[in-house]
């Protein structure tokens, strides 16, 4: 889809210049939006290594695994049909603390690992059980500790202060985990009053 | 609301006071490990380039032809009717599809309006705030070999509707239209 979408706007945006008479800012946009991005990474490198850096140390500490124990409780009830022990859960908690912590390389290997052993739980059949669509939706709505990039382009394009967004993207994606937990309880309990 | 922008600026240190502690209370070799995860984020920067490359020309030479005017005086009266900044679209129909798409227009956003204006900060909490469903969907099912979602593609589009709603809220309560 994204091949489509980003064909689209380039071959779009050419229609319209022939029709506009932008042929010139079109020709200049190519060669400014390529410098762009470039500038963009560079400038995304500062943060990244630096927080990459710190949740090595978080890692190698097991300060991870302490806040994944912290959150066991709470996942559990989110999946009632996985055994308190089972290796599913650690994946499971593995791959939230993850994501929290803006490491998006290391939680998506974890996040397969939880899904083979759902999988395994669940029989090995094709379809999807309650606590993978659970687990998909949790995932999807990700909540973000720090997010990372978005402070370095903030930075980047010189904002008076770049982390002012910090809290308010944390308060905006506990409130869309809620609404993701909710809308699956909702299916959940539609598909098992259909039977 | 002042107050949650102190919290925001005192969340780092604070973080980072308790990574650095903990790994020293543990015996952690801090300063090497620090250096051995910060290789990792090198690679991943350079490794995002040919992505912003490609998404940022497409973005740059839409917008320099006209057709996002266009596309925007189109679709604004409806949007604003239910309290969505026109500007805002693009990010929220990308954002479910590609993660690297919607940072690059985050970060065209961020150039256009600036870091600190409503769309800057709008722009800013949703890249942060919700994930790409469709990538998500097809990565970890596809991985494993499910053919058939059941409600998971419903629930994940829902739950970004809900992340996107919620993000207007907060910066508006939080920030102002301004």
């Amino acid at each position: 889809m994204v091949n489509y979408i980003w064909v689209f706007m380039t071959i779009v945006g050419f229609i319209f210049a022939m029709i506009n008479g932008t042929m010139a800012e079109v020709n200049k946009a190519i060669f400014d939006g390529a410098k762009e991005a470039v500038t963009l990474c560079i400038g995304l490198i500062s943060i990244l290594v630096f927080w990459l850096g710190m949740m090595r140390i978080a890692q190698e500490s097991g300060l991870l695994e302490v806040l994944s124990k912290l959150f066991r409780p709470l996942v559990r009830k989110l999946f009632p049909d996985v055994p308190t022990n089972h290796p599913a859960m650690g994946y499971i908690l593995s791959n939230m603390i993850a994501n929290m912590f803006g490491l998006g390389n290391a939680a998506t290997p974890l996040g397969i690992k939880a899904m083979e052993e759902l999988k395994l739980l669940n029989g090995g059949k094709n379809s999807a059980s309650r606590s993978m669509v659970t687990f998909l939706a949790i995932n999807t709505a990700s909540i973000t500790i720090i997010p990372t990039t978005v402070i370095a382009i903030r930075m980047n394009y010189n904002s008076a202060s770049p982390t002012e967004i910090v809290v308010p993207t944390l308060i905006a994606t506990i409130i869309s985990m809620l609404g993701a937990v909710m809308i699956d309880r909702y299916f959940y309990n539609r598909r098992s009053r259909k039977g | 609301m002042e107050f949650l922008s102190q919290i925001s600026l005192g969340f780092i240190p604070v973080l980072i006071g308790i990574i650095l502690l903990y790994g020293t209370f543990k015996q952690v070799p801090t300063y090497e490990s620090f250096v051995e995860g910060g290789k990792e984020g090198i690679k991943i920067a350079f490794s995002i380039i040919p992505f912003l490359v490609g998404m940022l020309v497409a973005i740059t030479v839409f917008r320099a032809s006209g057709a996002l005017e266009a596309l925007m005086n189109w679709i604004r009266p409806v949007m604003e009717a239910i309290g969505v900044p026109a500007e805002i679209v693009p990010l929220i129909l990308i954002r479910p599809i590609s993660g690297t798409a919607a940072l690059g227009m985050t970060s065209d956003l961020i150039a256009v309006y600036g870091p600190d204006s409503f769309i800057g900060r709008l722009a800013s909490v949703l890249q942060g705030s919700t994930d790409t469903t469709f990538y998500v969907l097809t990565v970890y099912f596809g991985a494993v070999g499910i053919k058939k979602m059941g409600d998971a593609l419903k629930v994940g589009l829902l739950a970004d509707v809900v992340g996107i709603i919620a993000a207007i809220v907060v910066v508006l309560l939080v920030f102002g239209a301004k």
